[in-house]
Parts: structure tokens; sequence; C-alpha cells
């Protein structure tokens, strides 16, 4: 009695093709995704983007750009990339921190004049001259990767430095123990201690504050996020809004088929309605529809995690519109594309949760391989998360949402003109 | 019953309506695959008649409504209302169509789904409410306007699907099976709205495989098969001209089933679902084949003596019965 039960059960299975992709497709899809991310495949692992502005130019200075331009996981930039033949200028302190936040990398080295007089610090006021680091406090990772680095690279590059200072500071500390000598001792255990206290009371960890990291002095600053409550809410605010406005978008296009079984559609095209209109009707909808989830929910973020919201309407609008523009199309696309609900469930879920999963819509971007940075770029998500960083991380001024506002309407105009010549299989017969 | 008058709210204006025949499809053909759904269909609707177009399932009925109301693109032949070429806007304004299928939005009530059609087709203010509320009368639908549609039993499903087709008030009304489904008394409430609607006017085609229905509401049927116009003519005239002054005898027999199928062969008749038919020229007839089947052993259970209707018609011409 059971093997029949088994039987019809398979039988039913092998011919419902959507049930089929969710099972077996979908699991590997994600895997994959995963797997490239997560999969330690060493060749593709993401690189830091590190600005350096060296002022110095000692020869000091120049070991320890070199030692850094060593590491392999960094990617470091002395100036700015130029689309001709002419390199652009060298990054200066001023145009670094701007670099920074504008987003073009997550951190920015400044090594100040002087810096080679003075390269090597025990802490405190016992000398080094400090290096600046410059960074973006989305990315918690990135600042304290590079602050580790600059001391490995300071270790290894500048070993004459090292040695010369040592001596230094074994005469300065060891060279026999006056009472003097014991009291200067006693007086540096004593800051260590307090420092150290005072950063297990504010929870900080050493790349945040200008604290004692290792023998080259770094001052860590955040230059975007310094005055934000709450880091990742704006985040992930637009991230998994963007990933179930994709998914209400194809399930409220997907009335579009629930009209076409029921012949309503048919009706309403033997009205004055063409498809052309009707398709635009739906499109109109669907994409306030979008827009209003995304005020709901960025008004659920202000009042629940104090997101700074009303201070920036103007780019929130302008990103809302359009990246609800972009899913409403996206919608009307796999809906014109599917015949049937099933077929719509299995490719809408199957796409949504690639795109969300590539686009950075589950995790942000900047933690993926390059690869996979660059294949997020075919999503919506990504685009649309980039330009909601942009008015509430970055807090840029709308004009500088031109990339992300070209993308999302032209992705939006295209699919929308893909599904109209698709939908004609509706129009007649 | 009190059926609305439709003169309370404005017909569709056509300049050319009464000189022009509101429906003429000449030569029509659609082809599905390997399918010939129609075969050369030409007819004609002139103001006020019902047509009913009678033919089993698959015979073509719906693509040539369809193919009227613009909705299929016939390989061949035309269709004009009022002259108008079909998925003209004016010939769309003229032509109302109530689909077989219960095309409604489930969600809205009775009085939003005649709204939103009614936009559908250009209505607006007052025109609109008018044109509503004449609808909403006119379907018995009044007491009901507020109600969901997905919540209506399945006859006021059907009735609010008729008044969605003609919420425009067009002239050439297209009904396609509009009483599948529905329970006998709601099915004479819709005949008597087809019938209101007739008085006041309207050109309707009827499609049907119920033969009672084209019977009771139709001035010319046209029997469709395989896609093509077999017989067409006032139902009358159609049994007249296939059967002139015969009758048709039905009897039951008792007896070896072999013996009865060799016996009615014999008689030139034929077995339809137990019972044997013979088509006779005279009445009197009916005694000397009586005598014959028990003369042949067979007993006879019971008989009847009948005019031929339009499903003999169908029968006679195709072979096959209509609800095939």
């Amino acid at each position: 009695m059971i093997i029949p039960i088994v039987r019809t059960a398979i039988v039913s299975l092998r011919r419902d093709r959507a049930a089929l992709a969710l099972s077996f497709i979908l699991p590997i899809v994600f895997f994959s995704i995963f797997a490239v991310i997560f999969g330690g495949q060493h060749d593709s692992t993401a690189k830091i983007s590190v600005i350096l502005v060296d002022e110095d130019h000692s020869r000091a200075s120049l070991d320890l750009v070199r030692g850094l331009q060593r590491e392999g996981s960094l990617r470091i930039s002395t100036r700015p990339s130029s689309k001709t033949k002419e390199p652009l200028p060298e990054y200066t302190a001023a145009s670094a921190e701007a670099a920074v936040k504008a987003g073009e990398a997550p951190v920015a080295l400044i090594i100040p004049h002087g810096f080679g007089d003075n390269p090597i610090s025990f802490g405190g006021d016992q000398g080094g001259t400090t290096i600046q680091l410059l960074n973006d406090s989305s990315d918690m990772i990135a600042p304290q990767m590079v602050a580790g680095l600059l001391q490995k690279a300071g270790m290894t590059s500048m070993p004459e430095v090292m040695a010369e200072k040592g001596m230094k500071y074994t005469d300065q500390f060891i060279g026999g123990l006056t009472p003097e000598q014991r009291k200067r001792m006693d007086g540096y255990l004593e800051k260590l201690r307090q420092r150290e206290n005072r950063q297990a009371a504010a929870g900080t960890t050493p790349a945040q504050t200008d604290s004692f990291t290792g023998p080259i002095a770094v001052k860590s600053r955040a230059v975007v996020g310094q005055n934000k409550r709450n880091p990742m809410i704006s985040f992930y605010a637009a991230a998994i809004g963007v990933m179930f406005l994709l998914f209400t978008a194809s399930g409220s296009a997907g009335v579009l088929l629930d009209e076409a079984e029921s012949g309503t559609l048919d009706r309403v095209l033997s009205s004055r309605i063409t498809m052309t209109k009707l398709l635009m009707g739906k499109l109109t909808y669907n994409t306030l529809l979008a827009f209003t989830q995304l005020v709901v929910m960025f008004l659920w973020a202000r009042v629940v995690f104090k997101l700074d919201f009303f201070t920036h309407i103007p780019g929130f609008v302008v990103m809302g519109l359009c990246t609800a523009f972009a899913v409403a199309a996206f919608g009307m696309l796999l809906a014109s594309i599917c015949r049937t609900r099933a077929q719509l469930g299995a490719l809408s879920t199957l796409l949504i949760l690639t795109m969300s999963a590539v686009g950075g819509s589950m995790f942000p971007r900047f933690l993926m391989p390059e690869a996979m940075q660059k294949a997020g770029l075919w999503t919506i998500n990504a685009w649309a998360i980039d330009g909601f960083t942009k008015v509430f991380w970055r807090d840029l001024p709308v004009k500088d949402l031109w990339p992300q506002v070209s993308v999302l309407l032209a992705v939006g105009i295209v699919l929308f003109v893909v599904a109209r010549r698709i939908a004609r299989r509706w129009e007649f017969a | 019953m009190n059926v609305p008058s439709i003169s309370s709210a404005p017909l569709q204006p056509l300049s050319n309506l009464l000189e022009s025949i509101p429906l003429e499809v000449v030569s029509l053909a659609k082809r599905f695959g390997q399918v010939q759904a129609v075969d050369g269909i030409s007819l004609e609707l002139r103001g006020g008649e019902c047509l009913g177009l009678l033919g089993p399932n698959g015979a073509g009925k719906s693509t040539l409504i369809r193919s009227i109301v613009g909705r299929v693109i016939p390989d061949e032949g035309s269709v004009s209302v009022f002259a108008y070429p079909a998925n003209t806007s004016e010939a769309r304004a003229a032509l109302g169509w109530v689909p077989q299928d219960l095309a409604l939005y489930p969600r809205l009530t009775c009085r939003e789904n005649l709204a939103a059609f009614g936009r559908y087709h250009g209505l607006s203010g007052g025109k609109l409410s008018e044109s509503v509320a004449w609808c909403l009368d006119w379907a018995s639908l009044q007491d009901r306007a507020g109600e969901l549609a997905k919540n209506l039993s399945g006859g006021m499903k059907r009735r609010l699907n008729m008044a969605a087709g003609i919420i425009h008030r067009p002239r050439v009304v297209l009904m396609d099976e509009p009483t599948v489904g529905v329970d006998p008394q709601s099915r004479n409430r819709i005949f008597e709205m087809i019938e209101a609607l007739r008085g006041e006017g309207a050109a309707i085609i009827y499609t049907t495989h119920y033969m009672e229905e084209a019977e009771r509401l139709c001035d010319r049927v046209a029997i469709i098969d395989h896609g093509r116009i077999i017989a067409q003519g006032a139902h009358e005239e159609l049994v007249r001209s296939v059967f002139a002054q015969r009758s048709q005898v039905l009897a039951h027999f008792d007896g070896p089933p072999a013996v009865i199928g060799a016996w009615v062969e014999q008689h030139a008749g034929r077995l339809l679902d137990g019972a044997a038919e013979f088509t006779i020229e005279d009445s009197t007839l009916i005694a000397g084949l009586l005598d014959d089947a028990a003369r042949s052993g067979l007993k006879l259970v019971d008989v009847t003596l009948r005019r031929p209707n339009l499903e003999s018609v169908f029968l006679h011409l195709t072979g096959r019965e209509l609800r095939d």
C-alpha cells in the first residue's frame, strides 16, 4: 500500500517542473553561490582596496609603501585610476578622505611628513609619527585587517629602522635601571594598564582608537558613518527591502496570469484597453506598491531602529521610485514569460533568491570575491543597495545618485519593453 | 418579472447605425496548428435579431465569437460591425461580449466590477453611474451590489458576467454559452434577461449546445460542426427542410440486443441510448412497424411518436449527437 503512494508522488513530481526546479536546481544554485563566497577559493578572495598617501617620501616611508604593496590581500592605490593614458595626480590627504567618503575604498592610509625621522613607536608619547587610517565604518573588517597588515609590513619591510630604534629603546629602557629608569618603566606600565582598562570600559577595539597596536603608531578615524547611531540599519533596510520588493512585484504581476486564465484579460482587451495600456497600468500600480513598501520599511527602521530617515527624504524618494520601477518591470517580465502561476512561483523564487545572494541582499558585497562582486552588478539589488547606501550612509547629495538612477531606470525600461513584446502572445490568437 | 427598459440609458452613438448591417462575417477561416477551428463561415446578423449558434463542444463556436470580438485574428475572411472592421474602436464600442468563462474580478463587488468594465469602455461620471445602475437592475443584482463577486452564487455570477458584457450598452451582443453550469431557475432568469435585451432592439448571437435554448431564444439557428455552418434558418424551417412532413418514432424493445440491432438496421433505423429511432413519412405507418417487430419476436416496452427537433436535424446532418 505504501509503494503505490510513493509511485504516485514520484510521477506527480516528475511532471511538475516548478517543484522539480525548486527541489533540485535552487539548492544547487545556492550551494554554489555560498561555496564561491566562503569556500576559500584563494585566487579570487576579495582584496581590500587601500588608498595610500605618502607625504613623507623618506626611505622608511618608501620601504613601508613597498611592504604594503607586496601584501597579496591589499590592493594599494596611490593615485586615482585614469581612463586615459595620462596618469592622474597622486592622492592627497584631502582627496583620499573624499574618496573614502565616496565609497571608492573602505580605507585610506596617510603617512605624514616626518614619519621617516621617527617611524617606530611603543605607544603613547614615547615617539613614533602617527599614520592616519581613514575608514568607512560600514566595513568593520577592512580597517582591522589593514591596521594589522600595516604592523606586519612595518616589521618586515623596515629592518634597519627596526634595529636602530630597537637599540634606542634598549638604551632608553634597559641600560641600567637607575631609580629614574625604574620610575619611567613603572609609569609606562601604568599607562599601558590604564589604556587597557579604558578600552575594556568603552568596548572598543584597538584598531578603532589611537592605541598601541604595534611598533607603528596609527590613529584611526571613521570618515563615513562616524555620527551614525546604527551603522547597518540603512543597509539592511535597503537590502532586505529590495529582496521582498522583488517577491511582491512578481506576485503582483502574476495577477496577469490569473486574469489570463479566468478570461478577464480577454474581456479587458476586447474593450478600449490595449495591451500596452494594460501593461503600463499594471507597471504603474506595481511601482507604487513597491514604493509604498519601501516607505513602510524605512519608516519602521526610523521608529524602531532610529534610522535617520527624515533628513534623507529627497534621496530616498529618488532611489525608492527608481528601485520600485525596476523591480516592477522585473515582475512584469517574469509574469509575461511564465505560462502558469506555478511556473512563476518557481522561476521567481529561483531568480530572486539568486539575485539577492549575489546582489548583496543577504550579506554585503564587499565581503565577496571580486568576480562575485562584479556579477552582482547584473542584479537590481546591487544598484539599489548602492544607491540607498549613498543616501543614508554616505550622506551624498541626490546628484551623486546618477549612476544608480540611470542603471535602474534603464533596466526598468528594457525589462518592460521585453515584457511587452512577450505579452503579444496574450494579445491575439 | 420586472425587466427594466433599455431605453432609460443612452445607446452607443454610431453614425451609420441605421443603414449598415449590425454584423457581417464573410468566409472566415482560422486554423490552430493541425486543427481547422473555423472553416469558411459566412453569416449575417440583422438588427434586433437573435441568431443561435448550435453545435457540440469543439465545433468552432467560441473561435468564431472570439474572431468577431477581435481576440482571434482570422487566417482568412472578414468581420464587419456596422461596416467597421473588427478590432477598430468603432466595432469594439458597438460589440458587447459575454465570454463563456466568468471573466470577473473576484475581489471586487458587483458594482465595482461593472464600474471597472464600464471605465475600460470609456464610460465615466453620470453615464457610468447610470449604466451601472441599469445593469444591476437588469441582472436583478441591486440588493447584492455591494457583495464581492467571489461570494455570489453560480447563477448570480453568470448574471454579473452578462451585465459586465453589456455595461457600455452595445448594439450587438455576443453571448458564449451564458447558461453553462447554472440551475434551471437561474437559467430561466437569464432567458428573461436576454429576451428583455432583444426586445429593446439589440442584435444577439447566442452560442449553445442546448437545443431547447436555441429553440426558445433564437429567431434563426446556424448549426456548426467541424468549423462549418452545415445548416442555417429558422428552426421550424430547418426541421422542415431536413424532415419535410416526416415524423420520428422512438421505441424501446425487450429482447436480445443482437436481434434488436439487426431488426433496426433492416428497417433503416438507428439505435440511440438503447432506443430504436425511425423516421416515417406518415404517422399511420407506425402500426405496420410495430407489427413487424412483434413478428420478429421483439417485445415492445414503450413507443413515442414525435416531430423532429433541432437535435434531430443535427443528428441527421452530422451522424452525431449534439452533446457528444
